[in-house]
């Protein structure tokens, strides 16, 4: 956790800004927290709304355990307590999209308590986030205001699907922070596999709690609260909104009211919402309907046993071990699709380091005794930087003009890795193995059917390439000359008309040493 | 001895098997007993067609060798239970028009032994009363004394089984309300333990407390009756993973070396006389017998009429959240604004003591009342199941009078909630420990029924409906029938 006074001075001279968020996400799990009914996203209205989910009269909710799973696992992940027994509890206020009067939810005893996460900012410090604690809750359903001239209309398909409240202390100092924490939290969860992540349908969204103090003072201001912003440009913009808006109202003498405040995106600022003497009393009570949920160490070590290697250190293991630079390291691990996808080239490109480096990630697994000789290392940190580069470059751009996500990549990694194999075979060039790529893209096969069907086998035959360079030489004696007579750029000039002629596959290497050689004599 | 329709659940399941009569004529006979007891206001709803198809498919049942001895004997439901495609009003305006599209677990299990039902009974609204008088129904009457109330809050269907309309009703006991009512009708009422029997499609009024249970003319009835109702049922979060007894079978344990404690407590300045009497002598019938009775002491008794008036209304008040006008129920006319919808639908839509619930309830957990109040209550709630715990060390069973009076007259109690909330007495500390315990017709007092009530620790119903049933074997207040000589 870091200390208050450890950052560094924000911007807002003289003042530090004090910021907690808490991250609704919504956990995948198929049916919804208390009913089974469908989470699917985009039904027509009233759907996926079970006999509970409209809250009849005699209906009672039952916890599903699938979302219980995947709270344990994100508490596993920020390395928090797991209660042994959690209690539901019911958070009460009348809404119309909240069909039982009240929502249940998680008060004294959460879930998940006492975590934290270590997060990378963009100045490259690190901090320590503590996480208060994480709980399990419905959401509500959704009023639409506009579907009907002078009716709200109620959609409860999204009425008690399963969300994971996390909530962290107050701690993160600028916008900057705040919005690198939550990534943060956007890339473990998606990681975990408990949440898409999606913030367009509402699958993760913030409220932020912002407040000032006097720089070198350890109390805290009066906080605003920033309700429901779902993306991570809005969450910056509002905080910083915020506290501009703040700072200037104290050094204006004005005391800042404690409420509730919308972000308004239309014009990058926030509004008052409701005050502090709105505030409900939400007459929180455990929920006679539950019983405590009940976590056995067997069910923590069922989860334990299957939770993925996370992405510090995941990010860790490739700059130590395959020496990929920080950078590689970093993008490769933004997200576990693309760390995956990375990883599964790797293994086909490199089977036996990519099998080393997984198994001494994992401490108590011993490793063969035959250490590896430098000179594999330093191959195998090169196929591991060639697979990055691959991913990160022509894949990434590939994705990117396609707006697909690597799930739904044209190419599989193992058929990455051998067009990569390819190239550091000699058999092509890295310039031809983009086009194979393209070609690979546009499903005209795999890399050797389509070197083989275009002839895109490089020529790294001395007499082919020989015969052309005479050839070559022969036809243009004044640029010849001119070489011969000290203007050493033109040897740009023949190796670009050598390619010409040979269609692009020649050996680049092979074709300059020998170009080198006859325009020497 | 008594009127045919004095039977019980036993006589008639072997009448129908010796074909000495058909479901279809057994449910005529429940209809036209109904009819002609409009008066006692047992019923809100009757469902002659349907129960009419009930029971020609009971008779089919029973043609080809049925097992269940509830097939083709007719029930009244509390309306508290919902019915699929049968209006479910739980007594108020609010839910006067609901018809809901789904079976109550209980509803199912009865409906799939081809029991069949005739109706749906009168009760206080939401299950929040003692006399029936709080039903937007009007109040059903006591059969033995029309001018008297039937107790509540299983008001019809107490009177309903005690006017031997039909041999056995279902019911729901939150603080007494099936053992009370069974007491004032001078029959027997089952509240099992807490878990026992699930709540799923029983509308609830305080969820930690709401107990289904059977309303009959014995203890070997409700022993039917309760091996068809109960068990583990997945859709209750708090229904129990236990094994269902054959209670049956059980009936016929001796009650000779059984220990029953007496609960001093029980016997307090509020019990009326001629109650006591009863009680006592029956008791001593039980000894006569061969059981041992065993002076008890339930230290915190008095504590429990206000722990439960604390907890049962905090939970009700948001269980009763859901009733706002905006899915189902009762709407007002021509509302203005979201706040004027909620307002004038629940202002219109409950009663006087629905409301007062809710307004106690929503004070009790109240930000600075709720350790005061709420959090108190449940330790009290705590120390309550501990003299229970305590006692059992002892005892194989507790008895007492079931209410300190008998039934009193309509409108007696009806202006001061006080003087109705200490009809629950002896009864609330039963469901604050989740026991399960029974009503059993132990005598007269001033021409009218008195109940027995024995309590068992959790799970132990067969030792309660064996100590019940041998007691019913030597005795016959059970058998007596309304104008027919008390």
């Amino acid at each position: 956790m870091t200390h208050p006074h450890s950052s560094p001075l924000t911007p807002h001279e003289g003042w530090q800004p004090v910021i907690g968020l808490e991250i609704h996400a919504q956990l995948n799990a198929a049916s919804k927290l208390f009913s089974g009914a469908s989470t699917a996203y985009g039904a027509e209205p009233n759907t996926h709304a079970s006999l509970v989910d409209v809250a009849l009269p005699g209906t009672l909710p039952v916890p599903n355990r699938a979302a219980l799973d995947k709270a344990i696992r994100f508490g596993l992940a920020v390395d928090a307590q797991i209660a042994r027994h959690s209690v539901f509890a019911r958070k009460n206020y009348f809404y119309p999209d909240l069909p039982k009067g009240y929502q249940i939810s998680q008060y004294e005893l959460p879930i998940v308590a006492h975590g934290h996460l270590s997060v990378r900012l963009d100045d490259g410090r690190t901090i320590d986030v503590h996480i208060e604690r994480a709980h399990l809750e419905e959401d509500a359903g959704k009023s639409l205001h506009d579907a009907f001239a002078a009716a709200t209309a109620i959609d409860l398909n999204r009425a008690g699907t399963p969300l994971l409240e996390i909530v962290s202390a107050p701690v993160l100092h600028s916008a900057a922070e705040a919005v690198a924490y939550m990534r943060s939290v956007h890339t473990l969860v998606r990681w975990l596999g408990i949440c898409d992540g999606n913030m367009q349908e509402g699958s993760f969204r913030c409220d932020a709690n912002v407040s000032v103090r006097r720089a070198g003072s350890d109390k805290l201001g009066t906080r605003t609260e920033i309700k429901n912003v779902n993306s991570f440009r809005f969450v910056e913009k509002a905080i910083e909104y915020e506290i501009e808006r703040q700072i200037r109202a104290l050094e204006s003498g004005q005391a800042i009211v404690q409420e509730t405040r919308l972000y308004d995106a239309a014009h990058h600022h926030t509004r008052p919402m409701r005050g502090k003497e709105d505030a409900h009393d939400y007459r929180y009570f455990p929920d006679p309907d539950l019983p405590p949920l009940t976590v056995t160490e067997a069910d923590i070590e069922v989860a334990r046993a299957t939770m993925p290697e996370l992405p510090q250190a995941r990010r860790a293991r490739y700059i130590a071990q395959l020496g990929l630079p920080d950078s590689d390291a970093t993008q490769l691990c933004a997200d576990r699709a693309t760390s995956d996808y990375f990883e599964a080239t790797f293994a086909t490109l490199a089977p036996a380091a990519a099998a080393a480096s997984t198994s001494e990630s994992e401490p108590e697994k011993v490793t063969s005794g035959v250490p590896r000789s430098p000179a594999d290392l330093a191959l195998a940190h090169a196929k591991a930087k060639l697979a990055a580069n691959w991913v990160l470059g022509e894949l990434a751009a590939a994705l990117n003009a396609s707006a697909s996500t690597i799930d739904a990549s044209h190419v599989a990694p193992s058929d990455l890795a051998k067009l990569i194999a390819r190239v550091n075979e000699g058999v092509i060039s890295g310039k031809i193995a983009k086009d194979v790529f393209a070609a690979m893209w546009a499903g005209e096969g795999d890399a050797d059917t389509i070197i083989a069907a275009r002839g895109l086998r490089q020529i790294s035959d001395t007499g082919a390439l020989g015969a052309t360079i005479d050839a070559l030489l022969a036809e243009f004696p004044a640029q010849l000359a001119d070489y011969r007579n000290g203007n050493e750029k033109l040897l740009q000039f023949f190796v670009g008309q050598a390619m010409k002629r040979l269609k692009g596959q020649a050996n680049p290497q092979q074709l300059n040493a020998l170009l080198r050689e006859k325009l020497a004599q | 001895m008594s009127t045919p329709s004095a039977e019980g659940i036993a006589h008639w399941a072997r009448a129908l098997r010796a074909r000495e009569i058909s479901a279809v004529e057994l449910t005529e006979r429940a209809l036209a007993a109904a009819l002609a007891q409009q008066g006692l206001n047992a019923l809100i709803s009757r469902v002659d067609e349907s129960a009419r198809a009930a029971a020609a498919g009971a008779d089919a049942v029973l043609a080809a060798g049925a097992e269940s001895a509830l097939c083709g004997i007719p029930l009244v439901h509390k309306d508290i239970f919902c019915t699929n495609a049968i209006r479910t009003t739980c007594g108020s305006r609010m839910l006067g028009e609901f018809v809901p599209p789904y079976d109550a677990a209980v509803v199912e299990r009865l409906a799939g032994a081809h029991a069949v039902t005739i109706g749906k009974a009168n009760m206080d609204e939401f299950a929040m009363g003692s006399s029936n008088e709080n039903s937007h129904f009007g109040p059903a009457r006591n059969p033995w004394d029309l001018t008297r109330v039937p107790g509540g809050s299983s008001g019809g269907s107490a009177a309903a089984v005690a006017a031997g309309i039909v041999p056995f009703a279902t019911g729901t006991d939150t603080g007494g309300s099936i053992r009370q009512p069974a007491a004032f009708c001078g029959i027997t009422g089952l509240k099992p333990t807490y878990g026992r029997v699930s709540r799923w499609g029983m509308i609830a009024f305080a969820s930690s407390l709401d107990c289904g249970g059977v309303l009959a003319r014995s203890a070997e009835d409700c022993a039917h009756v309760l091996g068809a109702i109960a068990g583990h049922d997945a859709r209750d979060a708090t229904s129990m993973q236990r094994p269902v007894e054959d209670y049956l079978r059980g009936l016929t344990a001796p009650v000779a070396g059984l220990r029953i404690g007496v609960a001093r407590e029980y016997f307090g300045a509020g019990v009326e006389d001629g109650v006591g009497a009863a009680v006592h002598e029956a008791l001593a019938a039980l000894k006569a017998k061969g059981a041992t009775l065993v002076d008890i002491s339930l230290s915190h008794a008095d504590l429990a009429i206000p722990a439960y008036y604390v907890i049962a209304p905090a939970e009700a008040s948001s269980n009763l959240a859901r009733y706002d006008g905006v899915r189902y129920g009762y709407r007002c006319a021509d509302p203005q604004s979201l706040d004027d919808l909620y307002t004038r639908s629940r202002a219109e839509g409950f009663g006087a003591e629905v409301k007062r619930r809710i307004l106690i309830g929503t004070y009790a957990l109240s930000a600075g009342y709720y350790d005061a109040y709420y959090l108190r209550a449940q330790r009290v709630r705590r120390l309550i199941a501990n003299d229970f715990a305590e006692a059992f060390k002892q005892v194989d069973l507790i008895a007492g009078p079931t209410a300190p009076t008998v039934a009193f007259k309509l409108g007696e109690k009806a202006s001061d909630p006080l003087a109705m909330y200490a009809a629950d007495v002896n009864t609330v500390a039963v469901n604050l420990a989740g026991l399960p315990a029974i009503s059993i017709p132990a005598g007269f007092s001033n021409g009218l029924p008195v109940g027995l009530q024995l309590i068992a620790p959790a799970f132990a119903e067969a030792r309660l409906l064996s100590a019940a049933h041998q007691f019913q074997q030597h005795t016959d207040w059970h058998l007596r029938m309304p104008g027919t000589g008390a």
